[in-house]
């Protein structure tokens, strides 16, 4: 199947997601349920690798700029930046492309096989719409808030590798943090993951929905899910960028 | 009572049911028998309406359903009860939410009515101690029983049952059989099963219809089958040693 095929069914499956639906309630039982799933389950993993690319970012802006001429600062001032603008954003939505990409592509595409989805259908369930809609809404809510606790834990990260390895004072790298700071990279971050986020999410559904076949289809789904999503995340960076900082 | 008519049916352009046109009873259990891949299953998700089909009509006693809106089509999917080749049930869901889930969905029950009901339907079918247990932890022959209990929750009036004894012991299989026979008498549903297992034939052949790669080849009564010159139907039927045995023991006398 071609490239405009697949984005076509794509939209064509977005447009049954979001067609009205029939219980509330259930839909948010369902969200409840996802947002445990998809959302709290991912901090661990978003706090550890925050820590530490926050403490390597510290530790190699330090080496690459040991010029006396250069204020010890900017060594904070980089650190923060760096988290703020890239990484708790598009790395942090790499990472959870790979985790819960493969979970939602996998789930679904088992629903699938089995003859879960055609049970839902022949309830007159609007099968797309249930399994589909809860985790959009739960992940697109969520990760904001993932990428703001990244910034935060990375930023910390970075303030106790930088002081024990002795790069930099507590006082400069307080300071480095505070300087020249633009609060609209906040903003420009968080909707970045939260549009990462409705990718990876409708991306790797799509690829679940359309499985066909037994369990090695459904392992294919969910390869294709990961690999697409990270590329449509890579994307999407570039083109949000240019929209929202220039 | 439901009939089909002139029912084309193809995937990516590969035809799988060819001009097939057939008439299932009321209150009885009819069978559609054939090899694999004959396109059993492709048939009845094409009644039930998870297959559009290319052409053709469908009709529910007397509507073609087909040929309804999307609202219509899903008012009348609360009289339809489906059980999947593999069971279907949901793995994330105990197995008595599985059977109150068509209750959560259409039905206006407070949460003990529903499981009041759900209990019901899961005594019906033989069910009992294993409410809070999931689906994995039961056997396939349970999960097949669950997965009837949650196709009659609703009290549908057509019943479907995609293979409901494959992959069973031939007890256990003759049970569900006798199973899915008395339930579609009981609640005078129209009960369409497929399947490829010769007993079910002997115990529910009432009505019997054969599809032979994708064509309706032959139908007629269990007793219909002995007679028939039919040389497919009787490659399916008289396949096994012990069937042919049975076959020239009835000839003989
Ligand atoms: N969604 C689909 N897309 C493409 N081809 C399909 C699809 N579903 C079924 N087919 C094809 O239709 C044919 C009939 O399949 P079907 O599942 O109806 O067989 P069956 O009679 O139910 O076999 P079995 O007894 O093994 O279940 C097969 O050749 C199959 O490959
Ligand atoms: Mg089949």
């Amino acid at each position: 199947m071609g490239l405009f095929q697949h984005v076509g069914k794509y939209f064509i499956l977005l447009g049954r997601v979001f067609s009205r639906p029939e219980k509330i309630r259930i839909y948010y039982r369902e969200t409840i349920k996802e947002l445990d799933k998809l959302g709290l389950s991912s901090i661990g993993i978003v706090a550890i690798i925050s820590v530490f690319m926050g403490a390597v970012i510290t530790i190699q802006t330090a080496y690459n700029t040991e010029n006396p001429m250069l204020p010890a600062y900017l060594i904070g001032l980089t650190a923060r930046d760096s988290m703020l603008l890239e990484f708790s954003s598009t790395i942090v939505a790499l990472i959870l492309a790979g985790k819960i990409g493969s979970n939602i592509a996998s789930e679904i595409g088992t629903m699938r096989v089995t003859e879960q989805i055609d049970a839902l259908e022949i309830m007159g369930v609007n099968s797309a719409s249930y399994l589909i809609l809860p985790k959009i809404i739960a992940t697109v809510f969520f990760s904001p808030f993932l990428c703001l606790m990244s910034m935060i834990i990375g930023i910390f990260g970075g303030w106790i590798a930088g002081v024990s390895v002795g790069v930099i004072t507590t006082q400069d790298y307080i300071y480095g943090i505070q300087y020249a700071f633009i609060p609209y990279y906040i903003v420009y971050a968080l909707i970045k993951m939260a549009i990462f986020a409705f990718l990876i999410t409708s991306i790797s559904a799509y690829h679940g929905y359309y499985s066909y076949g037994g369990s090695l289809d459904v392992g294919k789904s969910s390869t294709k899910a990961v690999v697409r999503s990270s590329i449509f995340i890579l994307l999407f960076n570039v083109i949000l960028t240019q929209l929202l900082l220039s | 009572m439901i009939e089909v008519k002139n029912i084309y049916k193809s995937f990516n352009g590969i035809p799988v049911l060819k001009n097939i046109n057939v008439l299932f009873e009321k209150g009885k259990t009819n069978l559609i028998i054939g090899q694999s891949g004959s396109g059993k299953t492709v048939l009845l998700k094409s009644i039930v309406g998870l297959h559009e089909v290319d052409q053709g009509e469908i009709i529910f006693d007397g509507t073609v359903f087909n040929k309804l809106d999307f609202k219509e089509k899903k008012e009348m999917r609360k009289q339809i009860g489906m059980l999947f080749q593999g069971g279907a049930l949901f793995d994330s869901s105990t197995v008595e939410e599985n059977v109150m889930y068509p209750l959560d969905m259409f039905s206006e029950m407070n949460y003990n009515e529903k499981r009041e009901r759900a209990n019901e339907c899961l005594k019906r079918v033989n069910i009992i101690n294993a409410n809070q247990l999931y689906p994995a932890e039961i056997s396939g022959g349970m999960q097949k029983r669950v997965a009837i209990a949650r196709a009659i929750a609703l009290n549908p009036k057509y019943l479907f049952c995609d293979e409901p004894n494959s992959g069973l012991d031939p007890q256990t299989a003759i049970l569900i059989d006798n199973l899915i026979k008395e339930i579609t008498e009981e609640y005078n549903m129209t009960t369409i099963v497929n399947t490829h297992d010769m007993n079910s034939v002997m115990e529910n052949g009432d009505n019997v219809m054969f599809i032979y790669k994708g064509e309706k080849w032959w139908q007629g009564s269990r007793d219909d089958i002995f007679d028939s010159e039919n040389k497919e139907l009787n490659d399916f039927i008289f396949a096994s040693k012990l069937s042919q045995k049975i076959r020239d023991l009835k000839n003989s006398r």
